[in-house]
């Protein structure tokens, strides 16, 4: 291990959570953070997004944040901290949740549901629970991790959504930014990639834990995931992806990764510890700087604002902090 | 292997299974409406038969897959990780979760779950899995019903319920047919579910610490040493209660004065569970390892395992080494040799 040669320590002030952080965000330019208790605190007030229950899921759209709970409520958060319902699903969990462009879409159980800009609600029904869920970046559909597999769904045609097949769990879904792969998280300590031009497997393995935190690197040449005591970082430039490549590493630990964000703008990576550490390393040569020593819990959030000058994060203890990059 | 400081923060998981019409529904209701002061999340397959207005009722759809570890009968409930990984953000607004399963369910997806999810298994414990039995339907249950027989093989605890609507006669049988089955589970008789609820919860049936506690059981089961044919059907008088012997579902259980070698041992243990893997419902045993001055406990369901050594023999404490395995068509002889080759 490789002592950060530098900190950022002084640069970090302490934002007041109280519970569990589930996720975090800027919302238009406050940082917002959703707390296992329903409360969304946004630039330090209270907004009960889900009273009573507890967030299960969040998504950032452009200048909104939308929220599921275990409620059955899927609430967006207005940049100016105003809610909105825009869908209840009577008591039932919202497992799932993922926003582009006005779009929203979420799940409950095996059902899909997909509400355009106009609030335009389309339904559909998964072979299996939907676990997770992301818009393409192109065009209005949506990749829907369940069992033995992902379907990519147009909401606004009656056609069969494709399946991608993969035996086993699939849980969380992401799409590289220029469209080109669709990778998920699995309940085997793996990620599986598809390249969807020609829907050709990737096997991503070797993790001792699940990895359920993955970042696109601005430019999409890059996946950064949690799940092991190193970063590991997954090269998608090549039109084969990964493919017979190794990744690289970086914020080598004895503690486990829970949480990466990789920036907006630059080849860095935000990485967030099991035992609340936080670093940033660099992707190209791993040259790594101090963010949060130690403690408080496991980092559960880590969230940079647009233009990467300030890193938003929380930990499932219940504390949270601001870091603004000095100029 | 586990972290002792992490046992008490970790939520405790009873798995209620039991035939259509048991009484699964009327223990659960049971189990709200008394003034415990213990707040349950209770994960159902079916809305609206819980009568008690309770918080924290989840919605379950039963989905059962298949690890990709190359472990054949490996299935564990993919659903239970999700809602256990959701019930948790809300940890600090219940003190236990109850999994009510539906009457055709095989209980090992349950139980393997909480072996191969490490983050269920960071977070909650397999408590027990209690069984529901109707006195007057059981035994017919056992002879047309493989998933009854399951249970009854499967449970910690059995409550032989509704036994006001059977003879003792009818019921001396029914519990001879249970403990063909299952010599070492708690067996609780009762009328409309009306057992001690801490009879029920919290019995830490499958922490390996407590190992010792279900010894009673578990030392005082018979040794089916005595001698029969294996001429089913027959039944012989035993303490005045009936004892048959059921045709395809036993258990076996083996014990060996003194140490065994573990280098004979762990590979037999190994090897058995593996190749017997998917005969075995569960398994569980302490033993004296040659060499050791710690007992080694272990317990399994199917193909898994999981051992650790758990305490100092204690000084005048006789070393001996007990082995228990439950399951369908197993090979009771091979099983006694292959544990007796094992000794030091």
């Amino acid at each position: 291990m490789t002592e950060p040669s530098n900190s950022l320590t002084e640069h970090v002030s302490p934002l007041e959570a109280g519970e569990s952080v589930l996720a975090a965000a800027f919302v238009g330019d406050a940082p917002a953070l959703a707390l296992a208790n329903g409360v969304v605190k946004f630039d330090g007030r209270d907004i009960a997004a889900h009273p009573d229950g507890a967030i299960l899921c969040a998504a950032l759209d452009g200048e909104r944040w939308l929220t599921g709970g275990d409620d059955g409520r899927v609430v967006a958060i207005s940049a100016e901290g105003a809610t909105e319902t825009l869908a209840d699903e009577k008591g039932k969990w919202i497992d799932a949740l993922a926003a582009r462009e006005g779009a929203v879409a979420w799940s409950v159980g095996k059902t899909v549901r997909a509400r355009d800009a106009k609030g335009v609600v389309k339904s559909w029904t998964a072979p299996t629970t939907a676990r997770g869920l992301a818009f393409m970046p192109k065009g209005y559909r949506v990749a829907a991790a369940h069992y033995n597999g992902v379907s990519l769904w147009f909401p606004n045609t009656d056609a069969t959504p494709q399946l991608l097949e993969w035996k086993g769990s699939h849980l969380d879904a992401t799409v590289s930014p220029d469209g080109r792969f669709l990778v998920t998280s699995m309940q085997e300590n793996a990620l599986h990639g598809w390249r969807l031009s020609d829907a050709r497997n990737m096997r991503m393995t070797g993790y001792p834990g699940k990895s359920r935190s993955l970042s696109w690197s601005h430019d999409g040449h890059w996946l950064a995931t949690s799940g092991a005591e190193a970063c590991v970082v997954w090269p998608f430039k090549e039109k084969d992806g990964p493919m017979g490549k190794p990744p690289r590493e970086c914020g080598v630990r004895p503690h486990r990764i829970t949480e990466v964000a990789c920036h907006p703008r630059a080849l860095v990576v935000a990485i967030g510890y099991a035992d609340g550490m936080i670093l940033l390393c660099r992707l190209g040569d791993a040259a790594e700087i101090l963010v949060r020593p130690s403690g408080d819990g496991a980092i559960s959030a880590l969230a940079w604002d647009k233009m990467g000058a300030r890193l938003l994060f929380g930990t499932d203890a219940g504390v949270a902090g601001l870091l603004t990059l000095p100029a | 292997m586990s972290d002792p400081t992490a046992v008490t923060d970790k939520i405790p998981v009873t798995v209620l299974t039991g035939y259509l019409g048991a009484g699964k529904t009327t223990l659960l209701n049971r189990i709200l409406s008394e003034p415990h002061g213990k707040r349950y999340a209770v994960i159902v397959n079916e809305f609206g038969e819980i009568g008690i207005d309770n918080e924290l009722v989840v919605g379950a759809d039963e989905e059962v897959f298949e690890m990709n570890n190359g472990c054949i009968c490996c299935t564990v409930r993919g659903d239970l990780i999700r809602i256990i990984e959701g019930l948790m953000k809300r940890k600090g607004k219940f003190d236990a979760i109850i999994v009510e399963t539906t009457g055709l369910a095989d209980p090992a997806p349950v139980a393997q779950t909480f072996f191969v999810d490490e983050d269920v298994r960071a977070k909650s414990r397999l408590d027990a899995v209690v069984t529901v039995a109707d006195s007057k339907w059981l035994a017919a249950r056992l002879r047309d019903a493989p998933e009854a027989k399951n249970q009854i093989a499967f449970a910690d605890v059995i409550i032989l319920n509704k036994v006001d609507l059977v003879t003792p006669a009818e019921l001396a049988e029914v519990e001879a047919r249970i403990r063909a089955i299952n010599p070492y589970a708690r067996l609780l008789k009762a009328t409309k579910c009306d057992v001690e609820i801490d009879e029920v919860l919290e019995r830490r049936a499958f922490d390996l610490d407590r190992i010792l506690d279900i010894e009673p059981n578990f030392l005082n089961a018979e040794d089916h040493d005595h001698e029969h044919g294996h001429d089913h059907g027959h039944d012989h008088h035993h303490h005045g209660l009936k004892h048959y012997h059921d045709e395809d579902m036993q258990s076996v259980s083996a014990r060996l004065d003194g140490d065994v070698d573990p280098n004979k041992f762990m590979p037999w243990l190994n090897t058995l569970t593996q190749t017997e893997g998917p005969k075995i419902l569960r398994c569980k045993g302490i033993v004296a390892i040659k060499g050791d001055s710690q007992r080694f406990v272990f317990q399994g369901v199917h193909m898994m395992l999981d051992g650790e050594p758990q305490r100092d023999w204690k000084p005048g404490e006789k070393r001996e080494s007990k082995v228990v395995f439950i399951g369908r068509d197993l090979d009771e002889e091979a099983i006694r040799k292959g544990f007796a080759a094992c000794a030091a």
